[in-house]
């Protein structure tokens, strides 16, 4: 089970036509794929759309009943080839995951997709991890869909409109046989709202019927000649009937006023954040209704020259609203005006920033510059000029110094701690050693305050980055790599490619039991999977089943030992490659199994043991190299109750689930003797009782006599 | 179109992992919800939500003041800078970023957050004191704030048994921003209908807090003491006539400096006894004859003499170990109830560094000298692992305590007094020529700290500053510098570089 359970959620799923659905933008989605018949869904974890993932899993009983296959692919790239399955079958599919990495892993599959085309209705549902809060590099889906010939959708973030639009999408993906990107950015996937249901339909065509009537089409086949032929489709036939559909459907929202000289073009994902802006300028009411003409691009990707050219024709200017770089509609919006032999002005990010997130104020700032520029009369009071003036008297640099960053971390009692802080360690002793880093929970081991890793080249890509190093004799480079990244692809990409190559690095799996950074779905080494309770693979078989020759297993709680470990496997003259499994399982998965269970034990009266940390602060040094060791969010500081003494001391704090790695780090790295492992003991036995007493009695009585001798003398 | 021209009420929530930011969220749109407004709400969670801040933001929207009862108006998915209504944050620096980032502003926001601190990793592994300015930010948010409320609600959840979220709601209510009645806001809570009598109780609390928060915020008792430096004399707590003595001295010492001088006295008496204590004020009241108003030199040196002189030994952490106060501190924190069996297991790991130290002079050095004995001392080497509720661990860590009276004769004692009275002397010398160079040289102490390698990179690092200082052309203020370099890594890159800039 994944870390947040929807199973109360997809009730929702089963509502009829004409209910209000209240919930969450992800759940919304759900329920609009039901309402388009689809015939199969599957994906890959990643934020913003991990939920969707983690909706699906959990909605298995709705979606079996409707004959809607789930599957929990592999990867992104297993995601876009299942899609092959509409493209000679009327069958309606969606996947998702998250962009642009995962499009990135994707791409192969969906440039042949793209290119066969499809005749069932193919949504893929991207998470734009794009501005506040992304966790990958800066980049736009936009160009995959550019040079796949995808279509490219941005709906209005709100739950009617986005349903609506993904109803459509499957309709736009028919008529034009042409696959689908449904953008949904990180706001619109956690956005709760609500809208009118309809009825859930079962498909029309189901994977049974396609597997009784194979259907081979020869032409859909990626080789020549049929590849010429589809380039020839994707252009003649494909891209006019997409252009038609939209303007037949009025996917696209135009709101002109032939009136007004200038006017705004924007992607539907960027509606709200416009209309706020003219309403901040007293251009637009609450409902929407604004006094600038808009052309609000729901589909971004193609672009409707028709449509665009009459929006644009009696303008003096219109201001593009794109957020990131390249501006690609800004510059094909010049090539339309261009051939229109159009005199509007095409201004965007000149206005607007050139790059990041379009954030309420920036936009604002553009949106004003852009008016003040060809229309100043139209340009109301700004509401917030007065405020935001007032405001100059804190000094922003005061305030960067005074708050500190809080970079993200490992969770309270988490198992890549320990091995972290083993790898630190040995960096002490060793020297220091060149890391490939991977996607995951371990990526947090580059962030203070651990410091380890040199490279993230991408999920699974750990082992495979460190291959320029393979046959340099001595000092060996480390590869580290999550379970999730090694069953993504760091298998083959990494180590069988290792042992191929004959590579003398050392490669560091991590195995928590789950995907665990994108909250903690199953994976095939999990000791439960999704569809079955039991383990399907090994990480160890696996590695020794590609060739690999020296392949070790640790308990990463066990620091001193993971030590030795990695230090004989930099050190061994065995060839090839040494891969050394830390296991732990993800402990977030493992209090949420256990703590339950102990709650019941201890309140059945049977007797239980809880462990936990206390530092002791008169003899904390203050110095805090066991935080350098460690960083877990319960051991943390506090003020130094000694009015002498001037650093802070450590301090556990209540959430510590006791996972050893303080006593660990103690004695491994020869610490200050502050730290004392508190085992509470709850309903114990006679026994432990009749022991406790005598002990203490002997202890109380020595304890006394000493205090007694100290009040003699007071101060 | 006048009402057409209205905006919704604009919140945005700040929250920690587990400080329940998305209940919170919840019971505002329910709460919105059920007295006829539209709500939308958004979140964007910190990577991965792990350990990183969580911004939940709201729109709610009167349906009066709609067209079309059924139509929402448009609402966005991101605050905006300077149109926020209301900004609560479950901790204070959170409250800071939301200030930064311009989402307090005079002409509408009311800031409603928790004091207290969630420590950062970077104020966490600092290898002295690197927590943030909380008093910057306070100042900060009275100044961009409409209405600012503040009091410690992490203090208040943990009186009351419940979550953050729950006192957050409760100030909601009192602040008396959203249209609501109090009723409305509890009606909500019970819709949820999780954990409802808990968060009742905490929506109470933090509805009475809020009404009575002044904009006060208790300091750290640490800083809140040195700050409010006592000038009066002390009366202290003598049960004889030699104890009273040294009280009789402490009060002759500037003012300035009795507070400190006191702290060391009592900090040296219960680490060793009356007689330490009067040898400390003895080298004390040497400096006070020498020294001059403000008495920075007394009142730095009251500090650091008793910290040096209470250096951490064996003997120090067996005595802390074993005492009933301990135990007692110990039980009360890591939340024990009355009578629960709790066994208490310390991690030692003494090295043969410690057992020599602990041994008297003349024995250690035939130690040292002979390697079969070193041999065998190694072999109470190594980790250990003692639980002191057990007898014998127990024994072990009294008797260490009960050495006490020889501490003076240990070789770790003989070491440290060579350092110390160097030290003395060095500060001696120069304070006649440079008084505030003297005054650093005495807070360089704070360098020596710890155990183990903790302690032989402070003292390295000590030792260097002071042979800068030794060669000459280092002033007061390059010695702070030198000292915070000193503390900024642990290999000592930093120290080292600042170190050549002083000698090209």
């Amino acid at each position: 089970m994944a870390e947040r359970s929807f199973a109360k959620e997809v009730k929702k799923l089963r509502l009829g036509a004409g209910e209000v659905f209240h919930g969450e933008g992800i759940l919304a989605i759900t329920k609009g794929l039901l309402q388009s018949g689809v015939a199969y869904v599957g994906g890959y974890q990643g934020s913003p759309v991990s939920h969707l993932m983690d909706v699906l899993a959990d909605s298995q009983e709705i979606l079996s009943e409707l004959d809607v296959h789930f599957e929990a692919n592999g990867s992104e790239a297993s995601a876009a080839a299942m899609l092959s399955a509409s493209i000679s079958y009327p069958l309606r599919a969606a996947v998702t995951w998250k962009s642009t990495v995962g499009t990135n892993v994707a791409s192969d599959a969906l440039s042949n997709l793209a290119s066969a085309g499809v005749i069932g209705g193919t949504v893929i549902i991207i998470g734009e991890d794009y501005g506040e809060g992304a966790s990958i590099m800066q980049e736009r889906s936009h160009a995959f869909a550019m040079k796949s010939q995808i279509w490219l959708i941005s709906p209005r973030p709100n739950l009617p409109d986005m349903v609506d639009m993904l109803e459509k999408s499957f309709q736009l993906s028919e008529a034009s046989n042409s696959p689908i990107f449904f953008q949904m950015r990180i706001r619109a996937c956690h956005l709760h709202g609500q809208f009118i249901a309809k009825d859930n339909i079962k498909p029309k065509f189901t994977l049974r019927d396609a597997l009784d009537n194979p259907n081979r089409e020869p032409d859909k086949i990626i080789l020549p000649p049929f590849t010429f032929l589809h380039e020839k489709q994707k252009r003649e036939l494909r891209w006019p009937a997409a252009i038609k559909f939209i303007i037949d459907h009025n996917l696209n929202d135009i709101i002109d006023d032939p009136e007004n000289e200038i006017g705004i073009i924007l992607e539907g994902g960027l509606y709200n954040v416009v209309i706020r802006a003219l309403q901040i300028l007293g251009l637009a009411t609450s409902m929407g209704e604004s006094r600038i003409p808009l052309y609000i691009m729901n589909v971004t990707y193609p672009l409707v020259d028709s449509e665009l050219v009459a929006f644009a024709k009696n303008k003096k200017a219109v201001l593009m609203v794109e957020e990131g770089q390249p501006n690609y509609i800004e510059q094909a919006l010049n090539k339309i005006f261009n051939d229109a032999k159009l005199t509007c002005k095409i201004s965007g990010k000149d206005f607007l920033p050139a790059f990041g997130e379009y954030s309420g104020q920036v936009t604002k700032d553009g949106i004003k510059g852009f008016i003040t520029r060809y229309n100043p009369a139209l340009l109301g009071r700004d509401e917030h000029e007065t405020p935001m003036a007032s405001l100059s008297a804190i000094s922003t640099s005061e305030l960067e110094t005074a708050i500190p960053a809080r970079p993200p971390g490992l969770c309270t009692g988490c198992p890549e701690r320990p091995f972290f802080a083993a790898l630190k360690m040995l960096e002490k002793d060793y020297g220091e050693i060149h890391i490939s880093a991977d996607i995951g929970c371990n990526s947090f081991g580059t962030l203070p305050p651990f410091q380890i890793g040199n490279t993230i080249m991408g999920y699974g890509l750990g082992a495979a980055s460190s291959s320029a190093f393979g046959s340099v004799k001595g000092k060996r480079a480390i590869s580290i790599m999550g379970d999730g990244g090694f069953w993504h692809n760091g298998l083959t990409s990494g180590i069988a490619s290792a042992v191929f190559n004959n590579s003398d690095n050392v490669f560091i799996i991590v195995d928590n039991g789950y995907a665990a950074a994108t909250g903690g779905q199953y994976i095939p080494s999990s000791a439960k999977t999704l569809k079955e309770d039991e383990r399907k693979a090994r990480i160890q078989d696996a590695v020794q089943g590609v060739g690999v020759k020296w392949v070790r297993t640790i308990n990463s709680y066990d620091i001193s030992d993971v030590k030795t470990l990695v230090q004989e496997a930099m050190t061994t003259d065995f060839p090839g490659p040494k891969i050394i499994v830390v296991e732990g399982e993800c402990m977030l998965n493992r209090q949420r199994r256990e703590k339950p269970v102990i709650a019941r034990n201890i309140k059945s009266g049977n007797r239980e043991i809880k462990q936990r940390f206390y530092v002791e602060s008169e003899t904390c040094s203050g110095d805090h190299a066991c935080i350098r060791l460690s960083g877990c969010p319960s051991l943390t500081i506090k003020p130094n109750p000694d009015i002498l003494r001037e650093d802070p001391v450590a301090y556990v704090d209540n959430s510590c689930v006791g996972c050893g790695v303080c006593g660990e780090n103690v004695h491994s790295a020869v610490l200050c003797p502050s730290f004392s492992r508190a085992d509470l003991i709850f309903n114990p036995t006679v026994w432990d009782r009749f022991k406790y007493s005598l002990r203490q009695t002997i202890i109380t009585a020595l304890q006394r006599r000493r205090d007694r001798k100290r009040a003699k003398v007071m101060l | 179109m006048n009402n057409q021209m209205e905006r919704p009420v604009t919140i945005v929530i700040s929250a920690l992992g587990g400080q329940g930011g998305g209940v919170l969220t919840n019971w505002l749109v329910t709460l919105a919800e059920q007295c006829d407004y539209f709500a939308q709400s958004t979140s964007v969670p910190g990577v991965a939500q792990r350990t990183g801040a969580t911004i939940y933001y709201l729109e709610i929207f009167p349906k009066l003041s709609a067209v079309d009862k059924t139509i929402p108006p448009v609402m966005a998915l991101m605050p905006m800078a300077g149109d926020v209504d209301l900004v609560v944050a479950a901790e204070l620096m959170e409250a800071g970023r939301a200030i930064q980032r311009r989402f307090v502003t005079p002409n509408k926001t009311t800031l409603i957050t928790s004091g207290h601190r969630v420590y950062s990793i970077s104020e966490k592994m600092a290898m002295g004191d690197g927590i943030g300015d909380s008093e910057t930010v306070i100042r900060a948010a009275h100044e961009a704030a409409r209405n600012f409320i503040v009091f410690d609600m992490e203090k208040l959840a943990g009186k009351m048994g419940c979550v953050i979220s729950s006192i957050l709601f409760g100030a909601i209510a009192a602040s008396g921003i959203l249209p609501f009645s109090r009723k409305n806001f509890e009606e909500a809570i019970k819709a949820e209908g999780k954990m409802v009598e808990a968060n009742l109780r905490g929506f109470d609390a933090g509805f009475q807090a809020a009404e009575n928060a002044t904009d006060k915020i208790p300091l750290d008792e640490a800083s809140n003491i040195t700050a409010s430096m006592i000038t009066g004399m002390i009366t202290g707590k003598a049960n004889s006539p030699r104890a009273e003595l040294l009280i009789k001295r402490i009060n002759a010492l500037p003012a300035a400096a009795r507070e400190f001088a006191y702290a060391g006295a009592q900090k040296l008496l219960n680490y060793q006894d009356l007689d330490y204590a009067d040898q400390y004020l003895s080298l004390l009241e040497g400096f006070a004859a020498k020294d001059k108003p403000p008495f920075d030199i007394t009142r730095e040196l009251a500090r650091y003499l008793a910290l040096w002189m209470a250096f951490d030994d064996t003997i120090k952490v067996a005595d802390i170990k074993t005492r009933t106060e301990r135990v007692e501190k110990y039980r009360a924190e890591v939340k024990a109830a009355d009578g629960q069996i709790v066994h208490m297991v310390e991690f030692m790991h003494p090295r043969i560094e410690e057992i020599i130290g602990t041994m008297p002079l003349s024995m250690a050095n035939m130690v040292k000298k002979s390697s079969l004995l070193t041999w065998f001392f190694k072999k109470f080497t190594g980790p250990r692992l003692l639980d002191t509720t057990k007898i014998s661990s127990f024994l072990m860590l009294y008797f260490i305590a009960s050495l006490k009276p020889i501490r003076r004769k240990t070789e770790r004692f003989h070491q440290e007094f060579i350092h110390i009275m160097k030290w003395l002397d060095h500060i001696s010398d120069v304070m006649t020529q440079d008084y505030d160079l003297a005054v650093e040289i005495i807070r360089c102490q704070r360098l020596i700290k710890g155990y183990g390698e903790t302690h032989e990179r402070g003292l390295n690092n000590f030792a260097r500053i002071m042979s800068a200082i030794d060669q000459g052309n280092v002033n007061a203020h390059r010695v702070a510098e030198l000292k915070m370099a000193a503390l900024a890594d642990e290999e000592g890159k930093t120290l080292e570089n600042e170190l050549k800039k002083n000698h090209p």
